[in-house]
């Protein structure tokens, strides 16, 4: 057999013989007719450790597989072993780069166990904080995407206005990225005075920014040479492979959790779904850029209607007593060892709770069995089925747009391994 | 097409001549929110006596057992707080904190908080600071 430019080990079970690749690769990648090529596990441009086995004939994808695993980090089998609320610091490493909405969506699921009612002014806090660290994702997202294709000023000038983001995370939460703020049955603490400024005055002057972004790529003649007609997708293939978030609406179905299965009082905000039409990856590009308008404006919604009152819940069973009891009531002495020895024990039950992340549906499935900890935790992170349709959508296409689809999809590694 | 193009590099024109937004960080460094959580700091009453009880209560709530507790009993003539016990060892291992804050959430006493110092990695020479404040 003529030997060919295979790199050792393209798949783990490979162990060099080319038959176990027999279904996996085309025909003529066995008899050395064309190349196989791994792109990653460390390429700049994966956004992490992602491995793409890639058979070339001359530049040409035939097949693409890709092969993850190389983060996993056993989160979901960790947080069996914690309780409800230490489990709750685990999610936010999860998608490092909205860690609000991993928060939210095991909170949320906890909530449902447990039966337990939100303030309504934690609901409009979590809702802008959300709604702030979608933008901060969609920021590094162009910001990447954007220097992969060659264009570098775009990810210094979003990094520039997503640091105004983690700074108001770190000034309610303590922490630039891994908070742990929404808790079940609210909120760690009421915002501080200075965030309300804080975030209108980031209101003030995104639009601007957001502009510029548009300038810098919109137009671009070498921006749309690239990504216009690049790698479309029809809306039942869309569908079938499970794509969700930016990714599917770019195809222009309609599908948003936020509007089909309104959580944290979503449904009171007026706003739009940004819709493509050809699916390709200029269309989802501009459906995200288009979603952090849509976020500012129910930011400003928000913020306009922001109700007082708590941001936790009074029900003891569940939520910590404050601080100011302790001293003077032994009953909240004891409620407070409670929670932190033992933790909160949610009635028997399984719970499945979606909501939309910056990336698209995630997902919480929590089952529990009575006790202080979860019995079994897993979660439908949008990335993992958004990689799985590389495979669907690279073969015809050029190596250099390999790089542009997968920024169009927008992989996070931590999204997909956990 | 030229002028998309024209339009790109006056944006970038324009950010050339702002003000940089970055700081020189060893110089200058950049005031941290006042809830921020960092290194974490153990109180004292103003009489001198620790605000630790020995409680564990902090390591039970750590999600990542970072926190090492060993508590002993107050005697008249040895007293460190003015509760029945004290807290004889209390580690911190910084390898495995995760600055999440639950030990001060958890601590009845308000004994143990978050402190601003966020730089953990020192030379030799310097670790006497971190053990001492
Ligand atoms: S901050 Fe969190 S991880 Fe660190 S010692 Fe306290 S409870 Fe443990
Ligand atoms: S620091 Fe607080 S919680 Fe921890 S042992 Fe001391 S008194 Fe108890």
């Amino acid at each position: 057999m003529a030997t060919t430019a295979v790199s050792t080990e393209p798949f783990s079970d490979y162990q060099g013989d080319l038959e176990r690749l027999r279904g996996v690769v085309s025909p003529r990648a066995l008899t050395g007719e064309t190349m196989l090529l791994n792109m990653g596990p460390q390429h700049p441009s994966t956004h992490g450790v992602l491995r793409l086995l890639l058979e070339l004939d001359g530049e040409e994808i035939v097949t693409c597989n890709p092969e993850v695993g190389y983060l996993h980090t056993g989160i979901e089998k960790n947080m069996e072993d914690k309780t409800y609320v230490q489990a709750i610091t685990m999610t936010d490493r999860m998608d490092y780069l909205n860690p609000p909405a991993n928060n939210l969506a095991f909170v949320l699921a906890t909530e449902k166990l447990c039966g337990l009612e939100v303030p309504p002014r934690a609901q409009a806090i979590r809702v802008i904080l959300l709604e702030l660290w979608r933008i901060a994702s969609h920021l590094v997202w162009l910001g990447t995407f954007s220097l992969d294709m060659g264009a570098m000023s775009v990810f210094l000038y979003t990094f520039r206005e997503r640091e105004r983001i983690t700074e108001m995370y770190e000034m309610v939460s303590g922490q630039r990225m891994m908070g742990t703020y929404f808790r079940p049955g609210g909120l760690w603490r009421d915002v501080p005075e200075d965030f309300v400024p804080a975030v209108r005055e980031f209101l003030d002057i995104m639009p601007e920014k957001l502009r510029d972004y548009e300038r810098l790529l919109r137009n671009n003649p070498i921006w749309v040479e690239r990504t216009k007609g690049l790698a479309p997708i029809s809306a039942e293939e869309a569908i079938s492979w499970g794509l969700t978030g930016p990714s599917l609406r770019g195809s222009g179905v309609n599908f948003d959790v936020r509007k089909a299965m309104p959580y944290s009082g979503y449904d009171q905000y007026r706003f739009d779904i940004p819709l493509g039409e050809a699916g390709d990856v200029y269309d989802r590009y501009w459906c995200r850029f288009q979603e952090t308008w849509e976020s500012l404006r129910i930011i400003e919604q928000a913020l306009n209607r922001l109700p007082g009152g708590p941001v936790l819940s009074d029900n003891r069973k569940f939520t910590p007593p404050p601080r100011s009891e302790l001293g003077v009531s032994m009953e909240s002495l004891i409620h407070h060892f409670k929670y932190w020895t033992e933790g909160i024990r949610p009635p028997k039950g399984e719970v499945f709770v979606p909501i939309e992340s910056a990336r698209g549906m995630m997902g919480c499935y929590l089952s529990s069995d009575g006790g202080p900890k979860p019995h079994r935790v897993h979660f439908r992170q949008p990335t993992f089925m958004h990689i799985s349709a590389l495979r669907h959508m690279t073969p015809g296409w050029l190596i250099a747009d390999v790089i542009a689809i997968m920024g169009g999809i927008d992989i996070v590694l931590g999204d997909v391994d956990r | 097409m030229i002028g998309d193009m024209v339009r790109g590099l006056v944006t970038t024109i324009k950010h050339v001549i702002q003000r940089p937004v970055t700081i020189e960080y060893p110089e200058v460094r950049r005031p941290v929110q006042p809830r921020f959580k960092g290194r974490h700091w153990l109180h004292r009453y103003e009489n001198g006596l620790e605000k630790c009880i020995g409680c564990s209560l902090c390591a039970a709530a750590c999600p990542v057992e970072a926190i090492w507790v060993e508590a002993e009993v107050n005697t008249d003539d040895e007293r460190y707080s003015p509760g029945e016990r004290y807290a004889k060892t209390y580690e911190i291992n910084y390898l495995r904190c995760i600055f999440c804050g639950y030990c001060e959430d958890a601590c009845p006493t308000e004994a143990i908080t978050m402190g601003h110092m966020y730089e953990l990695s020192l030379y030799v020479a310097r670790r006497r600071d971190l053990h001492q404040g």
